[in-house]
């Protein structure tokens, strides 16, 4: 299971980031994860609540935005999210598509408190 | 409440350190391969077999991870080829880091080929850039033909899927068919080499794959 070293890599991007927001509190971290970045949902929340557990953190919330894989179809033009073990497009049924994302593991944004001054920006 | 935009990668300090390995492979003309499998798939019998191949005077090199244990880099030194293992201590994966700090002591001037054998494990080493040209997944027909649908992101991401231990399939119920088949649903163009390391069936396969990476390595070195 490695995404404890994950859930500590975006704890750290916490730390790093909440410099800018002098006497705010960082809330919420959202986390956008696709069906190919080889990371469990369910297992990233458990070590990010534990990791987050009696530090200045605390509280401090983890939303995790889980995406499909994603394709566009070069036959017909149609953008879709592929089915678990279907990637034909729904549209025309063609095979031949672009893959286009799916396989994401991005910080998407922190929440902060109301009032907070946003340093250096 | 106030949202602040991010977005930048959660493991953007090892793809750092991964950036950096592989621009000094390319500086050096290295072809970096990353060898990826469940355990018991046949990673360390692969290399057995493929350093075996070399000529001596190849200057290849490799790199093998393990939680814990000198088990496989003793299999693998006695090719006569640089080995170091990587002891993880407990960590399911190799990281970029790992790789950097194994590579202190070696001299790349003197490597040509640098195969990294990664934790036994289909999950974790997919999320993991070590800076090498392309992943190589190990599936073994003593696994599930469905492996490639449960662990999408490996197969996914691994430009070659090597099918192992052809040679026990009249005694396994794996349909080899619906493994490529499964392989290439998530990832249409895969490369796939069909391999026994017991009697050497495709290893031929396998080698010109390597030889072709090889080329490929050299002209972009070139062309840099």
């Amino acid at each position: 299971m490695h995404e404890m070293g994950i859930a500590n890599s975006v704890l750290d991007a916490v730390r790093a980031e909440r410099r800018r927001f002098p006497g705010g509190h960082v809330h919420k971290v959202g986390v956008r994860i696709g069906e190919l970045a080889g990371v469990d949902p369910d297992a990233m929340s458990f070590c990010f609540e534990a990791l987050v557990r009696g530090t200045d953190l605390e509280p401090l919330a983890l939303e995790i935005e889980y995406s499909p894989r994603r394709y566009q179809c070069r036959t017909c033009g149609q953008s879709y999210a592929a089915s678990r073990d279907d990637s034909a497009c729904p549209a025309c049924g063609s095979l031949d598509s672009q893959f286009s994302g799916g396989d994401e593991l991005e910080l998407a944004y922190l929440e902060v408190e109301d009032g907070a001054r946003v340093a250096g920006t | 409440m106030e949202r602040v935009s991010l977005e930048r990668k959660v493991l953007s300090e090892n793809d750092r350190i991964a950036a950096d390995l592989r621009a000094r492979f390319t500086e050096h003309d290295i072809l970096c391969l990353n060898l990826i499998s469940s355990p018991g798939s046949g990673k360390t019998s692969l290399l057995e077999r493929t350093l075996d191949s070399f000529d001596r005077r190849e200057r290849a090199a490799v790199l093998t991870g393990d939680i814990q244990t000198e088990n496989d880099a003793k299999r693998l030194a006695r090719s006569g080829f640089p080995v170091k293992q990587i002891t993880t201590g407990g960590t399911c994966h190799l990281d970029a880091r790992m790789i950097e700090r194994a590579l202190l002591d070696w001299r790349l001037e003197d490597i040509d080929l640098l195969l990294i054998e990664n934790v036994g494990n289909l999950v974790c080493p997919s999320s993991y850039d070590l800076g090498e040209a392309a992943k190589v997944v190990v599936l073994s027909v003593t696994e599930g033909e469905d492996k490639p649908l449960k662990y999408p992101s490996i197969f996914f991401k691994s430009e070659l899927l090597v099918l192992n231990k052809i040679d026990l399939l009249p005694y396994v119920p794996f349909d080899i068919a619906v493994a490529e088949e499964n392989a290439r649903r998530v990832h249409r163009d895969m490369e796939i080499v069909r391999v026994s390391c017991q009697t050497r069936e495709g290893m031929a396969e396998w080698l010109s794959w390597l030889d072709c990476k090889r080329g490929n390595s050299r002209a972009a070195a070139s062309a840099s």
